[in-house]
């Protein structure tokens, strides 16, 4: 029944960094906590306490397991931008007066970037480091960086808007050697891509439920216990989570998390294959239908559900409006409806005509073959339609060099 | 035979109502976030913004002035550390309330519970706080605070009134204009909603310092994706929230009975905040002499689902923080149990619990001699 509803929406859904559908698999198992399993899993004098905590507690396995860590280490959040907050507002705090610096990356998520700048008011230090023209930080900027004073580096796993993934275990050697503690928002990269919190010296992850096929309002934050890691809770209350978040746990909630995280660890090679299989086809049918495309971020360290594509001499508005039948998106989310070029595209020195004119495309779970082939032929007839009516791309194409025509004023 | 186990926990979280529950379901099986434009992203929009529309209508606020948050407990500490300056509460706070602001200035409470609202104008006038926050009802005794006579003088010294109304809401009437407050924290599961979902009401929408950053989610009030469905959900049930009022003087009538029955067999028992208005499903009673960690083992064993005190992170039982705020002895307070009914309860879960209890009482002899008459 499930599945049916979701193959019904009409749209094609090609925005699978922005939220993904629920597996069916994961309501199933959330099903008995919505009924009979209603406890409060922190009422210690009943079964029906008793039971909802034995959800929660499997679910808090799960999730360890997807990134080798051990149960002990995983928080329950409402969500990654939660954790993203508490990880690096709780270390910030905890060490303030002994090490009051903070790196992180410009081309971060707006909940890092507003978290940092919000502690930058509080006094502390930000370093905000370039990225290179795929997207990359440079390791060696970083270890410049990074200093006897920083408390924590937060660089993502997986960016949101270009997908590309951060040398991870070399960032976690770099911090590990100058004692600063490693944050990952892997929101985007968790059950996409291997990610190994010991291998790769991660001390801090964050996890979102909704983007790898489990519920919205639920995430986790990974805190490591030795070498242990100490933050203020950002909440408080009852003391759950190990004092370090307070509030009732969902038991539905975290057991959608855990069985999704679950169903990753499972199926996530397969998948990955199959979804780059699927990005292969878009990419190599859009290029070879339409010249001036040009791909954003690196290809080769990308997790393998998304492409961000600029379509030169498109007007990016008009695009949208034109592909109405593909729920793509022109950046992340969040910003989605303002018109600001994205920030992510600008930091790669990605033009700002070129980042209007971008679309993120994402590919997942639920993306058929088919539905990959109707997107190409609805961009490709769109983008076709919008270049023939752009004065621009007439000059370009009879060789006039738009960079040297000077624009009168107006 | 074992008979199907009673629930009498409701203070702790309550069932979750078939349209909510429903309601959340579907949702769950739509895509969409609700920050994306095009049409799946709008379509999830919809949802958040009917259920800010139930939500608001259920305390007589406007939309606009609903953030939602991950839990009640988040709603509290928005609102407690979202302001600068002094701030006071009440000492039988949820420590939700307690905890958000270790440096805040308790005002005292009667016997019942009740704050000292003398004690609270002094304390107005010597602190001059940013905020005064007092619960609406308490989670372990059901107390009924006189929320209008408090922001009456708060509002004389100009600080903001907040208002926990996690527990009342769904039990009695809450109305954000006739209380008189700034700002009322509600949770969803509490109402027979989601777990996992709570709302903040900020009225003429007072600038609160942000808890979570990020996206620009609930106008930069609270970032992070929107819990579609559980806002959902939400949403329906607090919709129903009169219909959970029609039936609390049913309610009342199981929770004066099984008072009036095991006071009436142990003269010994105290109900706490007797003197008092209280929610009409909550009872804190005292079993003089039997610890509550026993009473809870024996209550579990007889298949019934009661508590002590809150609902948190200890399994350890502790002597109630609220208790001895209202002048109990570390031992009566030591010795009380809350009994908390909802939706599904019947006379006979009564007679079964006055008769679990009369049991326990009976094989443990009284406290000092105190008679337990036949029931």
């Amino acid at each position: 029944m499930v599945s049916t509803v979701l193959r019904n929406s009409q749209p094609i859904y090609l925005d699978y960094q922005a939220t993904t559908p629920l597996d069916p698999r994961v309501l199933e198992a959330m099903m008995p906590y919505f009924t009979s399993k209603f406890g409060n899993p922190h009422s210690r004098s009943h079964s029906y306490g008793w039971e909802s905590e034995e959800g929660v507690e499997k679910a808090r396995a799960q999730v360890a397991s997807l990134i080798g860590a051990d149960e002990k280490e995983i928080i329950f959040t409402s969500g990654a931008t939660e954790s993203n907050n508490l990880a690096i507002k709780g270390v910030a705090e905890f060490y303030q007066g002994k090490r009051d610096h903070i790196v992180t990356a410009v081309t971060e998520h707006k909940c890092v970037l507003d978290t940092c700048r919000h502690l930058e008011q509080k006094g502390f230090k930000v370093t905000y480091l370039p990225v290179q023209q795929n997207g990359l930080i440079d390791l060696e900027q970083l270890r410049a960086a990074v200093t006897d004073k920083t408390s924590i580096v937060s660089i993502m796993a997986a960016n949101n808007e270009i997908g590309v993934v951060q040398p991870l275990k070399e960032i976690g050697a770099i911090c590990r050697e100058k004692g600063a503690f490693f944050h990952t928002d892997a929101a985007q990269a968790v059950g996409k891509i291997e990610i190994d919190v010991n291998a790769m010296n991660i001390d801090l992850l964050s996890i979102s439920g909704h983007k790898i096929y489990g519920p919205k309002g639920i995430g986790a934050l990974f805190v490591r216990r030795r070498p242990r890691v100490r933050l203020v809770a950002q909440i408080n209350g009852g003391g759950q989570e190990r004092g370090m978040r307070s509030g009732t746990l969902a038991p539905a909630l975290c057991v959608g998390l855990g069985e999704a995280c679950a169903i990753a660890e499972k199926e996530m090679a397969s998948e990955a294959v199959r979804l780059r299989g699927l990005r292969d086809r878009f990419l190599t049918a859009i290029r070879e239908r339409l010249p001036e495309v040009y791909l954003n971020g690196d290809l080769e360290n990308r997790i393998p559900g998304n492409l961000n594509i600029s379509f030169a001499y498109v007007e990016g508005e008009s695009l949208m409006m034109g592909i109405k039948r593909l729920a793509v998106s022109s950046g992340s989310a969040c910003t989605s409806a303002s018109l600001e070029p994205s920030y992510v595209l600008r930091a790669l020195g990605v033009e700002e005509e070129m980042a209007h004119t971008s679309l993120r495309i994402g590919f997942g779970r639920f993306t058929t073959e088919e539905e990959v082939d109707t997107a190409v032929e609805e961009i490709v007839r769109h983008v076709t339609k919008l270049r023939d009516m752009s004065p621009l791309w007439e000059m370009a194409q009879s060789g006039v060099d738009l960079k040297s025509i000077n624009w009168a004023a107006h | 035979m074992k008979s199907a186990p009673i629930y009498l926990d409701h203070n702790a979280t309550a069932p979750m109502l078939a349209a909510a529950r429903d309601a959340v379901i579907d949702a769950m099986a739509r895509t969409g976030n609700p920050s994306s434009v095009h049409a799946t992203g709008r379509a999830a929009r919809h949802l958040v913004e009917s259920a800010r529309e139930q939500v608001a209508r259920s305390v007589g606020a406007a939309a606009p002035e609903i953030v939602f948050t991950g839990s009640g407990t988040e709603a509290n500490n928005f609102a407690l550390r979202g302001v600068d300056g002094p701030v006071l509460i009440s000492a039988v706070e949820h420590d939700s309330v307690a905890a958000a602001r270790p440096d805040a200035i308790a005002i005292p409470v009667d016997g019942d519970g009740i704050v000292d609202l003398r004690a609270l104008e002094a304390l107005v006038a010597q602190h001059r706080p940013a905020l005064v926050s007092v619960m609406l009802a308490n989670n372990e005794t059901g107390a009924i605070q006189p929320i209008d006579e408090v922001a009456r003088i708060a509002r004389r010294a100009r600080a903001l009134i907040h208002c926990d109304a996690v527990q009342a809401f769904g039990k009695i009437a809450v109305d954000v204009a006739a209380l008189d407050v700034d700002l009322l924290s509600v949770s969803a599961h509490k109402i027979g909603g989601p777990q996992g979902v709570g709302a903040l009401i900020a009225r003429g929408n007072v600038a609160l310092e942000p808890l979570l950053r990020g996206g620009g989610q609930e106008k930069r009030r609270r970032a992070g994706t929107e819990n579609v469905a559980g806002i959902a959900g939400f949403g329906v049930a607090a919709a129903a929230v009169n219909d959970h009022l029609k039936m609390a003087e049913a309610t009342r009538a199981l929770r004066d009975g099984l008072e009036a029955r095991i006071v009436a067999a142990m003269p010994g028992a105290r109900i706490f905040a007797a003197g008092t208005r209280r929610l009409p499903n909550t009872t804190c009673v005292g079993m003089p002499g039997i610890g509550a960690e026993t009473q809870l083992m024996a209550f579990d064993l007889a298949g019934i689902a009661v508590s002590a005190g809150a609902a948190c992170s200890s399994g350890k039982v502790t002597a109630s923080r609220v208790l001895r705020a209202m002048g109990a002895s570390e031992e009566e307070a030591r010795c009380a149990i809350r009994v908390s009914f909802g939706r599904g309860n019947s006379v006979s879960d009564v007679e079964r619990f006055v008769a679990a209890w009369m049991a326990l009482a009976m094989r443990r002899g009284s406290n000092g001699g105190a008679t337990i008459r036949a029931a």
